[in-house]
């Protein structure tokens, strides 16, 4: 059943059928697993994974260190959740090492992003401290490169 | 000058492929699909070519000994071990070849003498015939039938040996059909060939895309290691095509022979795709299951929507490729890939491009992206719906 996830993972845009048939179940199983995935969020969404660059609108993403005290009960969870719940927060993650979280975030001006950063994210209680890191090129993300389709160069040869 | 005169006989008896016009009219077309061409669509994994890009950075531009780089052979040699239980010596039974198809004419040039027979399996890859006939042999095809899921039977096989029967080539898992050999197909061919100086050529280079069992190699067989030469490359385990790395192996006497007339002809195979294969025998074993998964993924889904769409199919259990069966249409295999690739725009090839026995049936390649399988089969199911409806208008 893995498969139908591994599958999905690669291309959503996979028809049910086809989902079925490459990962061999019968097609009433697929749907069945693809409903229940969904109901128990196994699969939480499908999204397309954009280059706005290329259509010339101006977006800043930052990824921001984040250093925090834990709290007695929840440990970091509390905390974080009051971070993520900004819709400016596009990723976060606990990390291991120097930093406690990273946390992604998008606006459409770096004045919004640094915004974010003074007046909400750093004004949390708990947050100790954070370091900001914009992102001046994105070269890949889930495994698809940033860069225009290059002319197919299969040239014919009979094998 | 009259060229007909002076070109080889022999050279100017070889037809060239009607495929070619195919080609022609898919060059001119932009928005066509092809599932004709029979290599990976993906590309060498990036370990491999980084490997390749090392070896130029520190200056591997010289030739390499003969047989080839030392610590490939020993790659090789542990590869072949560890992933089909074939045991050759790297020094003295490992040739690095340029492709599998130099390696196959080789074979055939050191065995041959003017006037011997070598047994063709067809439908199978184009070169065996036109190679056997260059070295001087007098290429003996044999039909491979569906209904044996084109396998070659050991009656067939009884049938066509005669006292000047020199060697029998066994592509498989083949191209074009997807057929396969298990042990016990092998094992009854072996039975026939035991006892006898009759060499197999068995081209085993798609054994790594075998789906639901190992494939097996018929040096693996009792008594079948002596008279077996064993033809296996890069190109489609690895997606190296362009690389041009192959390799044989065989008994040593044979190899001798083959690496003589290698280093006459082509002194030594490329550097640079060496220092790479040596990389994908290290460390390739990852991208070899991937990309067999990935194919398998889109075998299903192309046999089971051909079948779904009225073209029968067995179904390949190799190779990556399909086969079905286009007599119920009324057209022959020519006319189907042409009309085809005229009005739905999809290139698939005529089964009569791969020898007798291939008429009725076409080849399609399924190293091809999903969203192209996809659409072909929406297209061949229009152009099936459109034919059957001209065809009921003209009765």
């Amino acid at each position: 059943m893995e498969k139908l996830l591994e599958l999905l993972e690669q291309d959503c845009t996979m028809s049910v059928e086809q989902l079925a048939s490459a990962a061999g179940i019968p097609l009433e199983e697929a749907k069945a697993a693809i409903q229940k995935y969904e109901d128990d969020r196994v699969i939480l969404g499908y999204q397309a994974i954009i280059d706005w660059d290329r259509v010339r609108r101006e977006t800043v993403t930052a990824l921001i260190e984040v250093n925090v005290t834990p709290q007695s009960i929840d440990g970091f969870d509390r905390i974080a959740e009051r971070i993520y719940q900004y819709d400016e927060v596009e990723s976060m993650y606990l990390m291991s090492g120097s930093f406690d979280l990273t946390v992604i975030i998008s606006g459409r001006t770096l004045r919004e992003v640094a915004q974010f950063v003074g007046e909400r994210l750093s004004t949390i209680q708990g947050v100790t401290g954070t370091a900001t890191h914009f992102i001046l090129k994105k070269y890949k993300e889930k495994h698809l490169v940033f860069r225009p389709q290059e002319p197919e160069e299969r040239e014919y040869i009979f094998t | 000058m009259n060229y007909d005169g002076i070109l080889n006989d022999k050279i100017q008896g070889i037809k060239p492929s009607g495929i070619r016009k195919f080609f022609d009219i898919l060059e001119e077309m932009t928005d066509a699909i092809s599932l004709g061409i029979g290599e990976p669509d993906f590309v060498t994994p990036w370990h491999i070519r980084d490997a390749g890009i090392y070896s130029l950075e520190r200056g591997h531009t010289k030739y390499t000994s003969n047989a080839g780089m030392l610590q490939l052979r020993r790659e090789i040699a542990a590869y072949l071990n560890r992933r089909f239980d074939l045991q050759y010596d790297y020094a003295g039974q490992i040739l690095v070849t340029v492709g599998g198809s130099e390696a196959i004419d080789l074979a055939m040039r050191v065995l041959v003498n003017p006037g011997d027979e070598v047994i063709v399996p067809v439908p199978s890859f184009v070169c065996y015939g036109p190679l056997a006939e260059m070295a001087g042999a007098v290429p003996v095809y044999v039909e491979l039938k569906a209904e044996n899921e084109f396998r070659l039977t050991p009656e067939q096989l009884k049938a066509a040996i005669t006292p000047k029967t020199k060697a029998v080539v066994l592509p498989f898992p083949s191209n074009p059909t997807g057929g396969i050999m298990e042990r016990r197909d092998l094992e009854a061919l072996a039975e026939v060939l035991r006892g006898t100086d009759i060499m197999v050529i068995s081209d085993e280079i798609y054994a790594e895309l075998t789906y639901g069992q190992r494939h097996v190699s018929m040096a693996n067989l009792t008594d079948m290691y002596e008279r077996t030469i064993v033809v296996n490359g890069f190109s489609k385990s690895h997606a190296m095509t362009g690389w041009r790395m192959g390799y044989v192996c065989a008994p040593k006497p044979i190899i001798a022979a083959m690496t003589k007339l290698h280093q006459f002809g082509i002194m030594s195979a490329p550097t640079t795709s060496q220092y790479a294969a040596v990389e994908a025998m290290r460390n390739g074993d990852r991208d070899i299951e991937h990309m067999r998964e990935e194919y398998d993924r889109r075998r299903r889904y192309l046999v089971e929507n051909l079948n779904r769409i009225g073209l029968t199919c067995f179904e390949p259990k190799g190779a990556f490729y399909v086969f079905p069966c286009i007599q119920s249409t009324g057209l022959t295999s020519e006319e189907f890939c042409e009309r085809f690739l005229m009005e739905e725009k999809v290139a698939v090839i005529p089964g009569s491009a791969f020898g007798p026995g291939g008429e009725g049936y076409v080849r399609a390649c399924y190293a091809a992206s999903m969203k192209d399988i996809a659409e072909s089969i929406a297209r061949m199911d229009n152009f099936l719906t459109n034919l059957r409806r001209k065809q009921g208008r003209e009765e």
